[in-house]
């Protein structure tokens, strides 16, 4: 086997963050290669690096003995590197053949030659051992049917490396050994594919090798029969907890908030029990459903079954204003789409919630507005020239003190913190740390979801651990270590341990 | 911290001003008649119409929603309005009748737009032709005469021999959509729905509400604006308002409020209104063809939308 593709020292800085430091990775022809770490440790950026979105601020690439700084899009397909994302980019009201031949459709004499594309769309699929209608419309196939064409229409563009960004999370287990048998196909063929999962068992069934990566770094690469799951495990998270944390204030006896069975349509079964004062953390991989856990307390999402006690009192959340009438607060994972209004002023933003509160007649009291807008500014240190500042001019952290303000107005006792500090620098994340800590101190809880382990660890008195929906495993402070928690997340069973 | 005071943010917040001015010195100097007394008087009383809706159409664009179908609401009103008095009603009650009608229509916007999901745009231009059809059906597509006179006060009266009563109409419509936009929690969720409409609902705010309100707002000054039309034209014609929509939304664009929704003052809104009030005057005093206005007013609605493109792009960078 040759080496196909060759990544030297490639590094890329976002503002304020390293996404990729000096990466180092060789690619072998016809092998599937595992790249496994936590979130944010960098396979997103070093995909996007390598179909062309990204360009690297530093090192090089060689491919075919050729060596590039950077790929454009287009370079990046004529070199035949190709990914099929989580999220499929197809057009739903097209057939399969026509979606295979977009952007390439085959004509005779001008005219689109449907019969010739059917045609060789069903060559395609049948050399990858599916078989596919051409004339399906993409919407009315299943989720692994439409993996399968994103994989043919790869193959179909001669594609020489593929990268794979978590196939298997839509799929079932029957579904998943289909696609495994795709991948082989694949692989005999000759193509190399870069398998990207959070899953470990599927790495050790499908994958040549592994490649571990970590904080943008690249860790190390072994032979998949020559490593255990433990090592890599260690490997992921093999960091010290760099970060401090300030201690909590530690939670009382008394339940607040009660969750009992809930189910929507994306989560199963789920209950807890919140304490007052106390930090719940939320641990699982990206749509684990966490998020969705926290939208059916706040009202986004409607339970098909199970319910919710508040101060032991049975509560029907219906929308969000009946959350926040009943003292829940949500401040979202992302808060320029889902927490503040960018477009207003950092006081608007702060009392938007309350305004019913504070009028006189029918005017919103805005010396009361002020009164509470400077209270919360100075509590929580939001720095910004002034409260009439459009909230769009600030820095993220201070952004994100704003949301926590606005709940702070609402006086709610619950606030579910989703992922508290993504996109916050260094300083500003030890602020938002003590304000956690000083929020339950003053009677608060909190529902804590983050995806950063040492926040997760550090913060939280306990943690949840969810993996496909529901509750995997609880653990209590002193139980946890990074990796007793990935192993629930990765959907090890509680108690499970040593497999 | 101090702020620096910056040439390209004072241009792009006062620049309807300034382009007002330039205009108005412009038809100053090229129509002998455009100053006199009697043609200032004029402006005004042609700019009410426009501007009475405008408070409207602002509300709504903030919502970074559109209603297309205020010129017919204004002359389904005309001649709801003209019909019942005909008949020989109460003008009061006739008023009344009418401005509860329009708001209902204006409602039922709302509840395409919110109910069955369906695009503003596509919404109000359905309703626009549909509701300009009933206008001609209501009156059989001839022009209703022959009315009780006390409304016509309405449209032509004066108050101290000096102020048009439509002037005063509309000062009095933008000053209460401002204390409505700037100083009630609706002005501020309206704001909000069109800033970003997810966090206003996640702020525990009923979206649809909102737009219930601002459309139905939209429809009953569209019904203000029909009566005033017609006490001014004392006829009660079913091609009233036609094409008003244009004007009016060109008029709350030039003064700033953002297709996108979200931001604009309703205080400049009123430049806007007198922007195109003295340019529709002015074109009018140096004859030119009318043919060309719609080419000039065209390009009036296409610049200012593309000004407003322009700041908000470059706003989104900062972002």
């Amino acid at each position: 086997m040759s080496t196909i593709l060759k990544m030297k020292n490639i590094t890329k800085i976002f503002p304020g963050v390293r996404a990729l430091d000096n990466v180092c990775l060789d690619f072998e022809e016809g092998e599937v290669h595992a790249i496994v770490g936590e979130n944010g440790a960098g396979k997103s950026t070093l995909i996007k690096i390598l179909t062309g979105a990204h360009v690297p601020t530093d090192g090089k690439m060689e491919i075919y003995g050729k060596e590039y700084s950077h790929f454009t899009p287009h370079e990046a397909m004529e070199l035949g590197i190709s990914a099929i994302y989580q999220e499929f980019i197809l057009v739903p009201y097209l057939t399969v053949a026509e979606n295979i031949f977009f952007g390439r459709e085959q004509t005779k004499g001008g005219f689109l030659s449907k019969a010739e594309m059917n045609k060789k769309t069903r060559e395609l699929c049948l050399e990858m051992g599916v078989e596919v209608d051409p004339k399906a419309k993409v919407m009315d196939l299943g989720v692994a049917y439409q993996q399968i064409v994103e994989i043919v229409k790869a193959v179909s563009q001669n594609a020489k490396i593929l990268v794979m960004d978590e196939p298997s999370a839509p799929l079932t287990t029957n579904e998943i050994d289909a696609m495994f048998n795709v991948v082989r196909k694949l692989k005999s063929k000759g193509v190399t594919i870069l398998y990207i999962s959070h899953r470990l068992e599927e790495i050790f069934e499908i994958c040549d090798r592994v490649s571990i990566m970590r904080d943008g770094q690249y860790i190390t690469t072994a032979k998949t029969n020559e490593i255990a799951k433990k090592e890599i495990i260690a490997h992921m998270v093999g960091r010290e907890l760099g970060e401090t944390f300030p201690g909590g204030a530690g939670s009382t006896d008394e339940i607040i908030l009660e969750a009992d069975g809930l189910c929507t349509r994306k989560i199963n079964d789920v209950s807890f029990k919140l304490k007052k004062g106390e930090i719940l953390g939320f641990g699982g991989l990206v749509g684990a459903g966490r998020t969705e856990t926290a939208n059916a307390l706040f009202g986004i999402d409607s339970l098909d079954k199970g319910h919710i006690k508040v101060n032991g009192k049975l509560l029907k959340v219906r929308s969000p204003k009946h959350a926040i009438q009943n003292g829940i607060g949500l401040i979202p994972e992302d808060r320029k789409k889902h927490g503040l209004i960018l477009s207003m002023q950092v006081k608007e933003n702060i009392t938007f919630s309350i305004l019913g509160k504070i009028k006189r007649w029918i005017f919103v009291d805005t010396k009361e507005e002020m009164r509470i807008s400077e209270k919360l500014q100075s509590d929580l240190s939001i720095k910004t020239p002034t409260l009439k500042q459009k909230t769009r001019n600030l820095s993220g952290g201070n952004q994100q003190k704003v949301v926590i303000a606005k709940w702070l107005a609402t006086k709610c006792d619950v606030l579910i913190f989703d992922e508290p500090t993504r996109g916050i620098d260094v300083g500003a994340k030890q602020e938002i740390y003590h304000l956690m800590h000083e929020l339950t101190k003053d009677g608060k809880s909190i529902i804590m979801i983050s995806s950063e382990m040492p926040e997760l660890i550090g913060m939280s008195d306990r943690i949840i651990i969810m993996y496909e929906g529901h509750i995997n495993g609880e653990l209590c402070a002193g139980e946890y270590s990074q990796e007793r928690i990935l192993e629930l997340a990765s959907g090890q069973e509680f108690g499970g341990l040593g497999a | 911290m101090k702020r620096k005071f910056n040439v390209g943010d004072f241009l792009s917040k006062y620049a309807i001003v300034l382009v007002l001015i330039a205009l108005f010195v412009f038809f100053w100097i090229a129509s002998d008649t455009f100053l006199s007394r009697m043609n200032v008087f004029n402006i005004f009383k042609q700019v009410a119409v426009v501007g009475i809706v405008s408070v409207g159409m602002t509300m709504v664009l903030l919502t970074a929603g559109i209603d297309l179908s205020v010129g017919s609401i204004i002359g389904v009103a005309c001649v709801l309005t003209s019909v019942l008095l005909v008949s020989g009603m109460n003008a009061g009650l006739a008023i009344l009748i009418t401005l509860v009608v329009c708001a209902a229509l204006g409602m039922l916007n709302a509840f395409f737009i919110n109910q069955l999901k369906i695009p503003p745009l596509i919404t109000t231009l359905g309703m626009m032709t549909t509701l300009r059809g009933v206008a001609y059906l209501i009156t059989g597509g001839m022009p209703i005469f022959g009315f009780d006179s006390a409304i016509l006060v309405l449209g032509k009266g004066m108050v101290f021999d000096v102020i048009p009563v439509p002037m005063i109409i509309m000062i009095v419509i933008f000053i209460l959509g401002w204390l409505f936009l700037d100083k009630t929690r609706f002005g501020r969720h309206i704001y909000g729905v069109g800033g970003n409409e997810e966090a206003t609902r996640l702020s525990g705010i009923n979206v649809k509400k909102v737009k219930y309100i601002v459309y139905s707002i939209s429809g009953f000054l569209s019904g203000l604006a029909g009566i005033v039309l017609l006490a001014r034209i004392n006829s009660g014609t079913p091609k009233a308002g036609d094409g008003y929509e244009m004007d009016v939304i060109t008029a709350v664009v030039l003064g700033g409020v953002s297709i996108s929704g979200g931001e604009g003052k309703i205080g400049f809104v009123i430049i806007g209104v007198m922007f195109m009030g003295v340019l529709t005057n002015g074109m009018i005093m140096l004859n030119v063809q009318e043919y060309v206005q719609w080419v000039i007013k065209g390009f009036a609605l296409l610049a200012a939308v593309s000004f407003d493109r322009v700041v908000q792009n470059r706003k989104a960078k900062v972002a």
